[in-house]
């Protein structure tokens, strides 16, 4: 335990030293699992850093390490700027949770942040956005976009985060085509440019003309635009520089509010454990701009029911609503909960195949 | 005008002297590209080289080496056997995988007892799986001839599906919501690899490391086995000549670093790492092959080869967080360090000779 109590010494001495230095500066620190110009997930992160530091100028210092792999390392990066005198560090990968948690552990005056994941502590904080609703806008443009009836998927992982993802698209691209199907590829990555690519260029192949896509780079509707008359999405960023090409529209990470407000928070002192799971409501998910490739009542069809998203009077998982098997899993008018959908392991009816083990 | 002329004796002195050369040539021309990014070159070296080891906080980097030094260690000194006998193992980040599933697979299954034999069982598990997954070239090239850097690099691939089939099904955590990822085997007394010594960062896989160390010195310098190794790689002909049976030494040297990097993934897993997930693995089976080059395929220089090489990963990510600069020229950086050994390498096998033009 002794050196749980070096640590500990440390961080009170450090505590101290950074009281004394609050009146000018705050740090936050950023631990990302990919590059900074991955061009969406990571991207969307720093510009949220980016943000951080021009509201609150001079106040603040902030600091990053990028492409920390999960695990050992990345409890070893926080440990260092938790050491270095940061007061808020936000983790922004699911594979940081346990290393967060650890961290944590060791340094109860630094508050943390961890994006995605379920396990809190009085200073740690879990945050997520609800990219499904997204997901629901994406189903609907491309069940009336498709020709050939066959929507392909690029599947990162098969976590719930992108099951609900995919549930969602196609539940809602089911409800203004009733023949659409959905072909579903697995990358097993988060950011593989060339993996990526492959992934698009397999469903392109077996006749998808939509591709969407969970992973973070722009490398399947680069593959889209290569193939031709393909459309597809931007993820995590707007991906705005293939809007002249296959990208229709996207989802937008928009961490920026979020961490304004929780910087402001422990600037403030007002700083508390929370659980935050937003969506387009409050602007944590954004859709860009939906391009003239779309026809205008699709386009004006989307933008109804991203506004009914928004205002809470549709849920994009509203019954009936069955699963895979074909037993029910919403009755009519039933809403899903909260708990269901972060754990959600199943597809609903109508998609085929399995989610692999 | 200068030419290349061939020792016809590999230099003693310089292949001793060239790693140091190299990691010269590296803080020279890594200083260089930290000045084109608009970093104080000396500050962003120090901060590299000289803040884990003496900085504020070294109390804490120090015993960080150990961790991120060990595995390295450990799989490049399996590595190093079979380099040096011309039997070229590039799987070893496959071999790591599988030890780790395999490890974490035999603690799990007794979970929730406490028992204080099922740590060495984890060990033994670790050490057959890395083992196993080293026979498929192994035996592949000894039946039928097939190249076994191909095979042994392909099965890390192979590795990779299994890992990511492991956390999302068998070894998935019950209680884990429906994430992926093995329960953390830090919350499992019984199966967690502890600091032997507490903050010391010394865990069980940093010892079986150095245990490694002075085995394959003693092999290589006091064995027949580690004389026929070395006779294979320095002589093949001479080895042909002699009783060295190469189908025997392929299963060896194969197997033996298999084991090595089955070891190293069950000690990160059940340690640092707590737990079988799909991003398990972070590279440690490819960058120890630099790390055995490095360390000239000498047990003694692997040792201190891993231990600068976590050391670059170590005050580079202080680097990234502490001066802002980007995490791909800390990369660059530590590319540097194996082009530059490879460049000065040179040296050891020829001799840069000044040559008067002669008249036409």
């Amino acid at each position: 335990m002794k050196f749980t109590k070096l640590l500990a010494t440390a961080a009170v001495a450090l505590g101290m030293a950074t009281t004394a230095m609050a009146q000018d500066k705050t740090k936050v620190g950023f631990v990302y699992v990919g590059p900074v110009g991955d061009g969406g997930w990571t991207y969307e992160h720093d510009q949220a850093r980016k943000a951080v530091v021009e509201e609150f100028g001079d106040k603040v210092e902030t600091v990053y390490v990028e492409s920390v792999p999960e695990g050992a390392d990345a409890e070893r990066v926080m440990s260092q700027m938790a050491l270095q005198g940061a007061d808020l560090i936000f983790t922004t990968s699911f594979g940081y949770m346990d290393p967060t948690i650890n961290v944590a552990k060791k340094f109860p005056d630094v508050k943390f942040e961890h994006a995605t994941g379920y396990k809190r502590a009085d200073n740690v904080s879990t945050y997520s956005a609800r990219f499904y609703e997204g997901r629901a806008i994406q189903g609907t443009i491309a069940g009336h976009m498709t020709d050939s009836n066959i929507v392909g998927y690029i599947g990162s992982f098969p976590i719930p985060e992108v099951i609900r993802g995919i549930n969602s698209a196609f539940i809602h691209a089911r409800k203004v085509n009733p023949d659409v199907e959905f072909k579903i590829v697995w990358a097993y990555t988060w950011f593989d440019p060339a993996k990526e690519a492959d992934a698009a260029k397999v469903l392109i192949e077996q006749g998808a003309d939509v591709i969407m896509q969970h992973t973070d780079s722009t490398a399947p509707l680069a593959a889209a635009e290569a193939a031709g008359d393909i459309i597809g999405f931007g993820q995590a960023s707007d991906m705005a520089e293939f809007k002249d090409g296959p990208r229709v529209s996207s989802i937008i990470d928009d961490w920026a509010p979020y961490y304004i407000d929780r910087v402001k928070a422990v600037m403030d002192g007002t700083w508390e454990s929370k659980d935050t799971w937003d969506g387009i409501g409050p602007g944590m998910v954004g859709i860009g701009e939906i391009t003239d490739r779309v026809p205008a009542d699709v386009k004006a069809e989307a933008l109804a029911l991203k506004e009914k998203i928004a205002s809470g009077e549709y849920h994009p998982f509203t019954g009936p609503i069955n699963k895979q098997d074909g037993s029910v899993w919403l009755e009519e008018g039933d809403v899903a909960d909260d708990g269901t959908l972060l754990g959600m392991d199943f597809y609903v009816e109508g998609i085929e195949g399995k989610i692999p083990e | 005008m200068l030419k290349l002329e061939k020792r016809p004796q590999p230099s003693k002195a310089y292949a001793y002297t060239t790693p140091f050369l190299a990691v010269l040539a590296t803080m020279f021309f890594g200083g260089l590209l930290f000045m084109a990014l608009g970093k104080n070159p000396i500050e962003a070296i120090l901060t590299i080289f000289w803040e884990p080891l003496f900085g504020e906080f070294a109390f804490y980097y120090r015993p960080q080496l150990l961790v991120k030094g060990g595995p390295l260690i450990l799989i490049a000194i399996g590595l190093s056997l079979g380099f040096k006998a011309g039997i070229w193992n590039i799987g070893a980040e496959g071999q790591y995988i599988v030890g780790a599933i395999c490890g974490a697979g035999a603690g799990l299954a007794f979970y929730p007892m406490e028992a204080w034999f099922i740590f060495p069982i984890m060990i033994l598990a670790g050490a057959f799986g890395g083992w196993v997954w080293a026979m498929i070239p192994a035996l592949l090239k000894v039946k039928f001839q097939t190249n076994e850097i191909l095979v042994s690099l392909m099965l890390v691939y192979v590795a990779e599906q299994l890992l990511a089939s492991m956390s999302l099904g068998l070894l998935k955590n019950p209680e884990g919501h429906g994430f992926p990822g093995s329960r953390n085997l830090k919350d499992y007394p019984s199966a967690f690899n502890e600091e032997i010594i507490t903050g010391s960062g010394m865990h069980w896989g940093v010892l079986a490391a150095f245990i490694a160390v002075i085995f394959a010195y003693v092999l290589l310098n006091r064995h027949m086995l580690g004389y026929s190794i070395r006779l294979t790689g320095e002589a093949p002909r001479a080895a042909k000549f002699s009783s060295v049976n190469p189908a025997r030494l392929i299963l060896f040297c194969l197997g033996t670093s298999g084991a090595l990097a089955g070891l190293a993934g069950m000690f990160e897993v059940s340690g640092p790492a707590g737990q079988i997930s799909i991003d398990f693995n972070v590279g440690y089976g490819f960058t120890a092959i630099i790390v055995a080059f490095l360390g000239r395929l000498h047990p003694v220089g692997i040792l201190f080869a891993g231990l600068l090489m976590a050391l670059t990963y170590i005050g580079g990510e202080i680097a990234q967080s502490n001066l802002g600069l980007p995490g791909a020229a800390i990369q660059l950086f530590q590319g540097m360090l194996l082009f530059f050994l490879l460049a000065v390498d040179l040296l050891t096998n020829y001799r840069i000779k000044l040559v008067r033009k002669e008249a036409a």
